[in-house]
């Protein structure tokens, strides 16, 4: 795997890089305008960020094996739906019970999704494009092209995301607990190291006898539940579920991965980064609006980081080989 | 792979004739017009024939060009967006007193333009797959878009504007006109040309293209930038047909038109692919809309329609160009024995 000990150094080294450029980010917002640095300005950066935390793991995933998944945004926005009409037909149903409804829901786009792509081979963006299409589509038929509003949610259903758990918000718990197991999960167990196999080298995965398909189908499947589950939380934070929910938010997923220095040609990429990746990504969203940069601009300065960090991602790798192969000449 | 033949040197035999794709094609598209008149009993005129293709043939622009990228083995996703900047910039130049013959022409520049910027990047950086490098400028060209005009609409073109998308000349609709010498223009340059020859080349092996002296980079660059203008014809023929432009023009193109090209038989792994599939799956897709139309089925629906054509059009293709690939697999693995 291409996590040697030759690049070890540079790979942290990329770490500590995205790290330093969060606090020199964060000084020059500061400076030009007070309110960032304060507590609750903090709290709401990361309370908006959660939900980019918790769909930025199975993203990362998924550019782990080389695929890429376009249709967590009509996912989030179906399962939310699907959701928020279920608590206005019963408003006793317990909040459990929603987050495991949407999750539900998730899981099963992820299945078709994860079945196209590692059954039937059908390229990731085409799969997913198709797909994103039909589960939009179904958002509009099941609610009848309505929103359901505030008013129609339980209280219990609007706590999950905007609640409290010992002090810390649901959200943010919901981020940490996703983060720790999967970070467990990538770099600790079997199964996850298949996913980088998969993705360094598909033919040399086939090969030494890893279960190459189901690899795929399960990472699409995860991206799936957490694309679900992240549905519920939207919802429920913003309490309205409308047709085009999360629109297009897929791109600000990969783009917080892809900050998080994840190779988008697979097999390369750290839990941690994209952690730093989402926060430095939720930054740039809070920070825009407080230094008097029209909400029009955002969506161009999205796209210039994605392209930017990908970039260097492919100059920094094209240097670490260099490196190495000097190296190797000694 | 060394199994791998171009599409377009298969032998020529009456088999070989008759199971061909475009066949299916036919079929599908006979069916659908046969649906529709059942519908409709105004539908058999040559009327509906003439006028209905105006509706879609603003799409078709695109359909060739993107054949051409997913001939090489790539995809484009950010063509709606070089519509969307190319016209916006074409109306703000307009209503800022620049004449219209030069908006158009600054409409075309900036999308070729636009074209050229995806493919250098493409060339530049190889380990880049042509995905997140369009998805990138996908969301920067429209992001430009909306920090040019915001959420506003802009118009007020003159009236001999309207004559692109709306025009006829005699009882053929000057749109129709339009792709069809563009068709041929493209059939010419995909299958008539070297440069059509090194397109279908790269797409089944570009390494060995480069090591052969075809210059990929070039190519490369050369056929985002076709793509780029096409999408400024496009941009000009769908602000026609609107009379004013909006930041979020064309949203989703992209999908119809990868939806049209793989429809018409073009492998999304490269390499395959002939002009008169994605020509017949523009009229299939067109005149399917059109009956859907008829029947009043909402736009959603529509979205679902597309998404599963989409996805079912690729699992066929798998199917059909499956067989030899697995068998130039085992004979591969047998000679390793």
């Amino acid at each position: 795997m291409k996590n040697s000990q030759s690049s070890k150094l540079s790979d942290n080294a990329r770490e500590l890089g995205l790290l330093g450029f969060i606090v020199v980010l964060a000084l020059l917002f500061q400076l030009r305008n007070p309110e960032f640095l304060t507590f609750s300005n903090l709290r709401d950066l990361l309370n908006n960020t959660a939900i980019l935390g918790v769909l930025s793991v199975g993203m990362m995933m998924i550019l782990l094996t080389g695929g890429i998944d376009l249709s967590i945004g009509a996912t989030i926005a179906f399962s939310g739906m699907v959701t928020a009409l279920t608590v206005s037909a019963y408003p006793t149903i317990s909040p459990i019970l929603s987050l495991a409804e949407g999750t539900l829901v998730g899981v099963v786009v992820g299945v078709i999704v994860g079945f196209l792509v590692a059954y039937c081979k059908i390229l990731p963006i085409i799969a997913s494009l198709g797909m994103m299409n039909i589960v939009r589509g179904l958002t509009y038929l099941v609610s009848k092209g309505k929103w359901v509003s505030a008013y129609q949610m339980s209280d219990g259903f609007k706590a999950i995301s905007t609640g409290a758990t010992l002090g810390i918000s649901n959200l943010i718990l919901i981020a940490i607990v996703i983060y720790v197991i999967f970070a467990y999960f990538l770099s600790s167990t079997r199964t996850g190291r298949y996913i980088y196999a998969v993705g360094s080298s598909p033919d040399t995965a086939d090969v030494v006898g890893i279960p190459r398909k189901r690899i795929l189908l399960l990472v699409y499947t995860t991206m799936g539940a957490l694309a679900g589950l992240a549905g519920v939380l939207w919802v429920s934070r913003y309490a309205s579920a409308q047709g085009d929910t999360a629109q297009g938010y897929e791109m600000s997923v990969i783009a917080a991965v892809v900050l998080g220095g994840v190779s988008v040609s697979g097999g390369r990429g750290k839990v941690i980064g994209i952690i730093l990746g989402t926060i430095l990504f939720g930054m740039l969203n809070n920070a825009l609006p407080l230094i008097n940069i029209s909400p029009f601009w955002q969506q161009a300065i999205q796209g210039v980081v994605i392209l930017l960090a990908v970039i260097s991602n492919v100059l920094i790798k094209r240097n670490n080989d260099r490196m190495t192969l000097r190296r190797r000449a000694i | 792979m060394s199994e791998r033949t171009l599409e377009i040197e298969k032998p020529r035999s009456l088999k070989n004739f008759f199971f061909q794709w475009e066949w299916f094609l036919i079929a599908l598209f006979v069916i659908i017009n046969i649906v529709n008149s059942l519908l409709s009993p105004y539908y058999f005129t040559a009327d509906t024939f003439l006028s209905t293709p105006m509706n879609f043939l603003d799409k078709a622009f695109l359909v060739y060009p993107m054949m051409m990228i997913i001939v090489l083995g790539n995809i484009d996703v950010s063509v709606g967006s070089i519509i969307a900047l190319s016209s916006v910039i074409m109306a703000v130049s307009y209503n800022a007193g620049l004449s219209m013959p030069l908006a158009m022409v600054l409409c075309l520049a900036v999308s070729t333009f636009c074209g050229f910027i995806n493919g250098f990047l493409q060339a530049k950086f190889r380990e880049l797959s042509s995905t997140i490098i369009t998805i990138s400028t996908q969301i920067i060209y429209r992001g430009i878009a909306y920090i040019i005009l915001e959420d506003k609409a802009a118009g007020k073109f003159p009236t001999w504007f309207s004559f692109l998308g709306w025009g006829y000349i005699g009882k053929v609709p000057f749109i129709m006109i339009v792709f069809i010498v563009f068709t041929i223009l493209f059939a010419i340059l995909i299958h008539k040309t070297r440069f059509g020859r090194q397109l279908f080349a790269m797409g089944n092996n570009s390494t060995a293209c480069r090591y052969s002296g075809i210059k990929t980079e070039n190519m490369l660059i050369s056929v985002s930038t076709i793509m780029g203008f096409m999408a400024g014809i496009t941009a000009l023929f769908l602000t026609s047909r609107m009379g004013s432009t909006r930041p979020n023009v064309a949203t989703g193109y992209e999908l119809d038109v990868i939806a049209m090209v793989v429809l018409g038989g073009v492998s999304t792994s490269g390499g395959k692919g002939r002009i008169t599939g994605p020509l017949l799956s523009i009229f299939i897709i067109g005149f399917l809309n059109y009956g859907l139309g008829l029947f009043n089925i909402s736009a959603q629906v529509l979205l679902i329609i597309i998404g599963a054509l989409l996805i079912v059009a690729v699992m066929l293709q798998n199917l059909r160009f499956d067989k030899s690939g697995q068998k130039s697999g085992a004979k591969h693995v047998q000679l390793k024995r």
